[in-house]
């Protein structure tokens, strides 16, 4: 993979400097060589656009989609990273103007102090704003505050001419709703008003209680309804009648703030060899980690990263799943299926031995906007549940069988996630597909804009 | 909010170095002056200076070849400061050596931009920093212009220029309150190195702007950032001809 780019090529589209890059998903499952441009200035952007010089390109924030969402092997990718200025914010609405590259860390570090929060903070802060437009990212209050696209009042999007278009929920919308979760493949987002959330401190009251079961685990969510946040931990390798079981966790705003805690201080140093995660050793934590929280349940109150952000404590917890990497799986089944499908899921899972530390349960409530949401259709109100599984020979099959279970009960897969479902399953699981690829053949007839996944999905 | 006791003005403030360092700046309170050619560019860094750090930021327009806009300009930034004025040069370019062998105009620009320009604007806030009591000037320089190497020499060359003026001016300005520092950079990964290969010991715009802030506080004469870089060049400047001329650095 050598830059071929001819040296006036790149003179003639002012300064676009190109470097081979070998980019991962964050479940680092392989990587993709490709050509890589990281501008600093919106028109190096454009730059960069005009000069791919027939590559297909695909914008890259902090490479945190799971899969290969925001990867485009042998094609070029447009790093968004140094685009990551804060442009305006009006204190009285709340709107905040930002760049892509503008991650969720810095917006949280800079207004939660003056008493605005995301609005639908995703499982990581460490993500970029862009890509939480591109993944139509949602929170832990899905229930009630839906999905990042909700909250989002405008976008300039930068399409595959180089020119920038500004869209909204009235400002071509059709544009709109075909970039909100359309994961890169309409353009490239090169700023967005996003309306962030009032709230009353800097702190969480969180309660913790043990589930004993799935059924248990699906009445206590829909208990739970009026909790602003909400989300469960799931034990995927408990069976027989601990199937489901788990720790609910639930949250509201606290009216005091508390100190802020140092940012992640853990880190882990190296790639956890594969013989630690093995069945026996996941269940052991899994269990120790289920008794942590007293049979009678607990209540702290908590800086809010650390009831949003758990994981981000541990820098690199990726590496937890070795050097081979780990696909994630999730799904959202609607919630007639849900009893039925999740427990078929993860007895699936429990059969396969995928030995997985992390399994999220969720109550969603609230479509998205866009034409490739995952808060969708049918499948809302529904249940998503979320697997991390280790690569391992047998891996492709078991996300097969997941796959087949999902759509036998009416759910769908989450994209910010995938790395193995199938064309078919995208047609069936997307009944918006079709229109989303009108405004992609009108917007880019080239077909400039594409990554790995969009072709492993048939979408080119 | 309180007045700045002090502002930096980035000369370059849209370049990787300058944008970063002006954050640093920003977090310590100070006011900041984003100066250079692309003013909507600069404005957007400034916005974003102001939202993150809560202080005073404006973009200026300079042109480091526009040489007689110069007096003009340090004039502006003078009624512009609030506090004491301290700078930040932080501009250049690095064409590579084959470019400015092929085209005189590259290599001119360089040296107009790199000298010319750099010598030209320190030499017309000279009385602006003396005015006000003195100051402090921290001028990136560059660990190539410590001995000129095959790769990079005439990119060295303006950096080791540079670095003569600038001695030359930290002793004429001393005795009214000016302090001059040439940082020897190593290399960081900005978009000038960005099409580069892989470069050893390269630092992250921010930690390299954190080690620059550091030594801007009270550091005067020449330091290399990062620190790295001042034994690897103590044994680089000390090999003798015949063994040099054979490594291809």
């Amino acid at each position: 993979m050598n830059l071929v780019l001819p040296k006036l090529a790149v003179r003639a589209a002012s300064d676009v400097a190109w470097r081979s890059v070998a980019l991962q998903g964050w479940g680092r499952l392989g990587s993709a060589p490709c050509q890589a441009a990281r501008p600093e200035r919106l028109r190096e952007a454009a730059a960069a656009l005009a000069a791919q010089n027939g590559r297909n390109i695909i914008a890259h924030g902090a490479g945190r989609s799971y899969g290969d969402a925001a990867l485009n092997g042998g094609g070029a990718a447009l790093l968004t990273g140094r685009l990551d200025r804060m442009l305006g914010f009006d204190a009285a609405s709340g709107v905040l103007v930002a760049e892509p590259g503008v991650t969720i860390a810095d917006v949280i570090r800079v207004f939660l102090p003056q008493g605005f929060l995301l609005p639908t903070p995703p499982g990581t802060a460490f993500a970029t704003l862009g890509g939480a437009v591109a993944n139509d990212v949602h929170g832990k209050n899905q229930h009630g505050a839906g999905c990042f696209g909700d909250h989002v009042e405008w976008l300039e999007l930068m399409l595959a001419d180089g020119r920038t278009r500004r869209v909204s929920p009235t400002q071509d919308p059709v544009t709109f709703q075909a970039t909100i979760g359309g994961i890169g493949l309409t353009g490239v987002v090169t700023a967005l008003a996003v309306r962030l959330l009032r709230v009353p401190s800097n702190a969480m009251r969180v309660r913790r209680q043990r589930i004993g079961g799935l059924d248990e685990y699906l009445d206590a969510f829909r208990a739970a309804r009026d909790a602003t946040w909400s989300v469960g931990w799931v034990d995927a390798l408990a069976g027989g009648a601990a199937l489901g079981r788990g720790i609910l966790e639930t949250a509201e705003h606290a009216a005091g703030s508390v100190a802020v805690p140092a940012e992640a201080s853990r880190r882990m140093p190296f790639d956890a060899p594969g013989f630690l995660l093995n069945p026996l050793s996941v269940r052991a934590f899994n269990a120790a980690y289920w008794r942590r929280v007293p049979a009678g349940g607990e209540e702290r109150v908590v800086h809010a990263n650390r009831f949003l952000f758990p994981l981000d404590g541990i820098g690199g917890w990726n590496r937890l799943y070795g050097w081979s990497g780990f696909h994630q799986f999730q799904c959202l089944l609607p919630e007639a299926e849900a009893p039925r499908g999740l427990r078929r899921l993860l007895e699936t899972v429990g059969e396969a031995g995928a030995a997985s530390f992390l399994a999220v349960l969720k109550w969603m409530g609230r479509e998205g906007r866009g034409m490739l949401s995952f808060a969708q259709g049918q499948a809302i109100p529904g249940f998503t549940l979320a697997l991390d599984i280790p690569a391992r020979p047998c891996s492709r099959a078991l996300l097969l069988r997941l796959e087949r279970v999902t759509r036998d009960h009416g759910g769908r897969i989450y994209l910010a996630k995938d790395s193995a479902l199938s064309p078919q399953g995208m047609v069936e699981m997307y009944p918006r597909l079709g229109a989303f690829q009108e405004v992609r053949a009108r917007l880019d007839p080239a077909g400039r804009f594409s990554s790995d996944m969009s072709r492993r999905l048939g979408l080119g | 909010m309180a007045a700045p006791a002090e502002t930096w003005l980035v000369l370059g403030g849209g370049s990787t170095i300058g944008r970063a360092f002006a954050q640093r700046a920003a977090a310590a309170g100070a006011a900041v002056l984003l100066a250079g050619r692309d003013v909507g560019e600069l404005e957007r860094s400034a916005a974003d200076l102001r939202l993150r750090h809560g202080v005073p930021a404006t973009s200026v327009l300079f042109d480091a070849l526009d040489l007689d806009a110069h007096r003009g300009f340090a004039r502006a930034c003078a009624t512009l400061a609030q506090g004491q004025l301290n700078l930040l040069l932080a501009f250049g370019t690095m064409p590579s050596q084959a470019d400015c062998e092929a085209d005189p105009a590259v290599a001119r620009r360089m040296v107009d931009t790199n000298v010319t320009g750099a010598a030209s604007v320190l030499t017309a806030l000279a009385p602006v920093l003396r005015g006000q009591g003195g100051g402090t000037v921290v001028a990136l320089g560059s660990v190539a212009g410590e001995r000129g190497r095959p790769r990079n020499h005439l990119y060295g060359a303006t950096k080791a220029a540079l670095g003569v003026f600038l001695q030359g001016y930290a002793a004429r300005h001393a005795r009214h309150g000016v302090r001059v520092l040439n940082v020897l950079a190593g290399p960081v990964d900005t978009a000038l190195t960005w099409p580069l290969p892989k470069l050893p010991f390269m630092a992250s715009p921010a930690t390299f702007a954190a080690a620059t802030w550091r030594l801007a506080r009270h550091g005067a004469g020449q330091a290399h950032v990062p620190r790295v870089w001042a034994p690897v060049m103590a044994v680089i400047r000390a090999l003798p001809n015949r063994i040099f001329n054979r490594l291809d650095l």
